[in-house]
């Protein structure tokens, strides 16, 4: 916080007019302006940072981080005349943050002479290059079907009780791109988790080794939840350098973002502003997307950026606004369903809605197999198949399906137990992925393969088979 | 208003500024804030204050900056140069943008639209002594290789030509001056006009929309066509493949001009386009699509109130060329956003909010927006037609179709492309429900099908003829009928098990799968089946039904429904859209059906 103070450029006001919950109203203060930081001393001998979110000619509408539990009228706000910035060198990489970028692993702080504002700037679309390089995750469900690229950004919509956290402790593990030594750096911010789930992802991180090619940024459950908002943006600008500036390629692991939004709510119903869909507020697709949008290729500049937010649905439902807004922003979604965790399928991926849209441009010849993107759309095709029958043969029995139904709902469990169901620490090849999809394929005629090209077809379908009818 | 006035910023929210102390401020008019000269328009004035909102973050302004009325309304610059231009929402060129600030966008950045150094060959087309006014062609500049660029006196202009003359200008360099008492005025390779008003076209112009617009997607074409000049909405939940039905109609349909709005979109895909059109040839004019096109993208971390202000950007360089005599399609996604940001402004302004949180006029804003499509004669001589065709994406919340947006747009745009999850979910796309989604275009574009369709079928050759339907409209209602009564058997099989339907119905189900598999389900990005010409759809519904109608005729005489599922053919069936030998593939596909089928009617003697 002596940091903090430092950078003021002096301007100090003694007194405010009101403290309604985290926004303070201040009078007769002068040049201040929008969006500034400010440091909040009250009487109790605590500091507080804010942010001034209206202004007008003397007064202030400024938001408070840290708590307003003891603050009084008679508080001394001073401003720092900036934005919120960091410093930034390549001192931050194996070191652990609190939400608001104060160290918390013991060590000094951060000092440099480069500073960023945390809320960035948007990249020029006409600066961005396409994202085509697959990242192998060694999950097969991820990898045959919803393939991740560098410089994408793809959510795992998930349920509290479900193993996302294991899922991507999974990945950050074994991510690596085809044909590539160099490994990703881990940004992981944490946005109101517990602390035993921060505490998993730290030992998980020290355990492969990760933790120095890391950042870590905690916003935990009973930290000041309004901080929230900063953690995201502070991870990001974190990430824009290392990925940038340093050349790294940079997986940024943000967790959970429900959490974030609801942050927002708050401040929103704070502010009395008129609200959307759920009380929250009709920003919440703007905010979500500046966010989300900070993830990329640029042209000149070596390294990326890769997103993968967490997001836990309230009650499971993907049209809450959250998910909702966040699948219209990112670029898919990674589906976790309650009902297959239930059966013990780990990862518990729901693939019909699941969606990775930049799959297309990053798989095939060359980057990883010509057939993969026909054998995935026949996987879907098959799977989807296999689902209705399965409904079905809840009502009518198995014995009422059509034989060609049998096929397909047996083509259904196998998919469930073989492809998408793997070990936690096993790290499949996408060759591995692809022939297990080719085996269970097999179970279907092959005229039935009417997404598949016939001439890989002839190449890959299992001559011998494993038709065990 | 010509003058620039100078006043000072009372209060900052978010991207709306108060400010004071310009008497004659007027609502539209541009200003600049602060040291940085952020952009905003003027959308409130009062006695003492007004209210603009910012195109710019608005970080770090202070109450007691300047802010000054430069006296001008937000225009568009329109002129040669415009296509295969990236733009972000207010006009400025990203090219250009990226080369000032790097690859992020900086506030404060001023861009023009079209280089200003770049010249251009005009040769006249008009002489010294004639008189010339508003719309008036005057020459022309090669734009492209395949698009000539008219130049048109502006709307608000005319007089007697003192001066023009063939050579190479610059956008503000004047290729013609006009005298009218004494007053010059002059013609240039730009003109600028306020993108929120509509440019106007020849009194009483308005055409009737009775020409398709071929788009090469067999869903739209067959099923629900829209016409030149018509408005399609395309509403959908995530996932369900808006933008890439977008990109496919941007891509393949008939219009000589495609202006493609990213509004609040997502920066990658907007690069996909970058990187996509340059190289995809189109298929009428053999050269680069990027070439017809113009992108407007502003994504959506851009600042809220430019994405307002990109649609009417859009529209109004649409209007630019539909008065050239071209046919413009305009692609807005998506239309959501748009009004999200009128939502957002007017929370800011705390106006009283209507449904959903948005203000009371969103549906007049809608219905302005639709109805600047339309096919006209336009301004000027010589004579010319134009059309502006508006397809808008609608990303409803949660997917449902009973919110705001999607029904005041349902409201005012004449086709409705609905998107549907479930078949998104099992990746059947485009995911356009052939049950929910409607054209009410189609009655009056089945006349003009039915010309076109008489021309396929002679294109179609000899083997066609005489076993066509009568028309069209017969093969296209049989087809829908067969599709609507699938899903009725589909919910009664869901409950009972394919198996203990009749074959006759079981038949229905087969074609019915057979319709979505073999032609409404399109391969995007598969090299022949991107784009399907018209003969080639005609033709595919042609020879589905004509098996339909055979089998149909088995089924009844007792052929098992099993055995008719087993010809090989079905399967060739599902995969013919792929085939590269287009009609012929079809012909001989026909041909062995045929012979499949005389080989049952043997085996059960029913020759």
């Amino acid at each position: 916080m002596e940091s903090m103070l430092s950078k003021t450029h002096g301007l100090v006001s003694r007194g405010l007019q009101e403290i309604r919950g985290s926004l303070v109203m201040i009078d007769n203060v002068e040049n201040v302006g929008y969006d500034e930081l400010v440091t909040i001393r009250a009487p109790d001998g605590a500091e507080r940072m804010g942010r001034v979110l209206e202004v007008g000619r003397g007064k202030a509408v400024i938001q408070i981080f840290g708590g307003e539990m003891g603050m009084q009228t008679d508080s001394i706000v001073s401003f720092t005349g900036s934005a919120f910035k960091i410093p930034l060198s390549d001192e931050i990489l194996g070191r652990i943050f609190n939400g608001i970028f104060e160290p918390i692993d013991g060590s000094p702080p951060i000092v440099s002479s480069e500073q960023e504002d945390i809320n960035g700037n948007p990249i020029n679309p006409r600066a961005r290059i396409y994202p085509n390089n697959f990242i192998q995750t060694g999950v097969s469900a991820i990898d045959g079907m919803l393939s991740l690229v560098r410089g994408q950004k793809l959510p795992i919509f998930s349920e509290s009780g479900l193993p996302h956290n294991r899922l991507i402790a999974q990945i950050s593990r074994q991510a690596s791109v085809l044909g590539e030594k160099e490994e990703f750096a881990l940004v992981f911010s944490a946005m109101g988790l517990r602390h035993d789930e921060a505490q998993y992802f730290i030992d998980e991180f020290r355990r492969s080794g990760a933790l120095e090619r890391s950042v870590i940024i905690l916003n935990l459950a009973d930290d000041p939840a309004i901080e929230r908002l900063f953690t995201p943006r502070i991870a990001l600008t974190a990430a824009e350098y290392i990925a940038f500036k340093l050349g790294m390629h940079v997986l940024v692991i943000l967790s959970d973002m429900t959490n974030y939004a609801e942050v927002l709510r708050e401040l929103s119903a704070a502010r009395e502003e008129v609200p959307s869909r759920k009380g929250y507020p009709g920003y919440l697709y703007s905010d979500l997307a500046s966010i989300y949008e900070r993830a990329g290729i640029i042209e000149g500049l070596p390294g990326s950026l890769t997103q993968m937010p967490i997001l836990t649905m309230p009650g499971g439902d993907i049209q809450h606004p959250i998910p909702d807004l966040s699948g219209y922003i990112t670029e898919g979604q990674i589906f976790l369903d309650r009902e297959m965790y239930m059966k013990g399928v780990y990862p518990p991926i729901n693939v019909l809605p699941s969606l990775s849209r930049l799959m297309r441009k990053g798989i095939g010849k060359g980057k990883t197999r010509e057939d993969h993107g026909d054998v995935a759309d026949q996987l879907y095709g098959a799977y989807s198949r296999g689902r209705q029958a399965r409904d079905l043969s809840r009502i009518v029995g198995e014995i009422g399906l059509s034989e060609d139904e049998k096929l397909y709902l047996k083509f259904a469990e196998r998919f469930e137990t073989q492809f998408i169901s793997q070990g936690e620490y096993e790290n499949r090849t996408i060759e591995r992925t692809l022939d297990i999809a080719w085996e269970l394929l097999s179970i279907l005629p092959e005229k039935a393969l009417t997404r598949i090209r016939e001439e890989y077809i002839a190449k890959y379908y299992p001559k011998t088979g494993v038709k065990q009818r | 208003m010509v003058e620039s006035r100078t006043g000072e910023v009372r209060w900052i929210s978010g991207s709306v500024v108060v400010g004071s102390g310009i008497r004659d401020i007027e609502m539209g008019e541009i200003v600049e804030v602060g040291k940085d000269r952020l952009v905003g328009e003027v959308i409130r004035v009062g006695a003492e204050e007004f209210t603009a909102q910012l195109y710019e973050n608005t970080t770090g302004v202070k109450p007691g900056e300047e802010i000054i009325g430069v006296g001008k309304r937000l225009v568009a610059e329109l002129g040669v140069g415009l296509l295969g231009n990236i733009l972000d929402g207010v006009g400025r060129a990203l090219d250009r943008i990226k080369l000032q600030t790097g690859p992020f966008i900086a506030r404060g950045v001023r861009v023009n639209t079209l280089p200003r150094e770049k010249k251009w060959h005009f040769k006249p087309l008009m002489k010294k002594g004639e008189d010339a006014g508003p719309g008036d062609i005057v020459g022309t500049v090669q734009e492209m290789p395949v698009l000539v660029h008219k130049v048109m006196v502006p709307p608000n202009l005319s007089g007697r030509i003192t001066q023009i003359s063939e050579g190479d200008f610059t956008v503000e360099e004047p290729v013609a001056t006009l005298e009218r008492d004494g007053k010059k005025g002059y013609v240039r390779l730009m003109q600028e006009w306020p993108i929120r008003i509509p440019r106007p076209f020849a009194p009483g112009g308005r055409l009737p929309l009775d020409e398709p617009l071929v788009t090469g997607q067999r869903v739209i074409d067959t099923f629900f066509p829209i016409p030149k000049g018509g408005t399609a909405s395309i509403p959908g939940g995530f996932g369900t493949g808006k933008t890439v039905m977008l990109h496919q109609l941007a891509k393949w349909c008939a219009a000589q001009v495609i202006v493609y709005v990213g509004c609040g979109e997502r920066g990658n895909e907007m690069c996909e386009v970058l990187t996509d059109f340059p190289e995809l040839m189109d298929p009428r004019t053999k050269r680069p699509l990027m070439e017809r096109t113009i992108l407007i993208a502003n994504t959506s971390n851009m600042p809220v109130a430019a994405r307002e202000a990109s649609i009417y950007l859009g529209v109004t360089m649409g209007e630019y060329y539909r008065d050239q005599g071209y046919d413009v399609a305009m692609m807005a996604d998506s239309t959501s956003r748009w009004a999200e940001a009128l939502r957002e402004i007017s929370g800011r302004l705390e106006e009283m909010p209507a449904e959903g949180g948005y203000p009371a006029y969103l549906p007049d804003r809608v219905a302005e927006f639709y109805e600047r499509a339309g096919r006209v004669r336009a301004l000027g001589s010589p004579e010319r037609q134009g059309s502006v065709t508006i397809i808008g994406a609608v990303s409803p919340p949660g997917g449902d179709f009973n919110e705001p947006v999607t029904i005041h747009t349902l409201r005012f745009t004449g086709v409705f492309w609905a998107l549907d999850r479930d078949l998104a979910y099992s990746r059947h796309f485009p995911a356009i429900h052939w049950l929910k989604s409607y054209s009410l275009y189609v009655d009056r574009l089945l006349t003009s099908w039915a010309q076109s369709y008489s021309q396929y079928a002679d294109r179609i050759a000899e083997y066609w003829k005489g076993r066509l339907e009568t028309d069209f409209s017969q093969l296209r209602g049989k087809a829908l009928k067969i599709l609507g009564e699938s899903a009725e058997i589909e919910s009664i099989a869901r409950i009972m098990g394919e198996r203990a339907l009749p074959d006759d119905q079981r038949l229905i189900l087969l074609e019915s799968e057979l319709i979505k598999e073999a032609f409404l389900r399109q391969f995007a990005y598969h090299e022949v089946d991107a784009f399907c010409e018209m003969e080639k759809q005609v033709a595919m519904l042609q020879l589905l039904l004509e098996f339909y109608d055979k089998a149909s005729h088995l089924v009844q005489r007792g052929v098992p429904i099993e055995r008719i599922k087993s010809i090989p053919q079905i399967p060739k069936l599902e995969r013919a859209k792929e085939d590269r030998s287009g009609i012929q593939g079809l012909q001989r596909l026909s041909e062995e059906i045929e012979n499949e089928l005389a080989k049952i009617r043997q085996e059960y003697n029913l020759v």
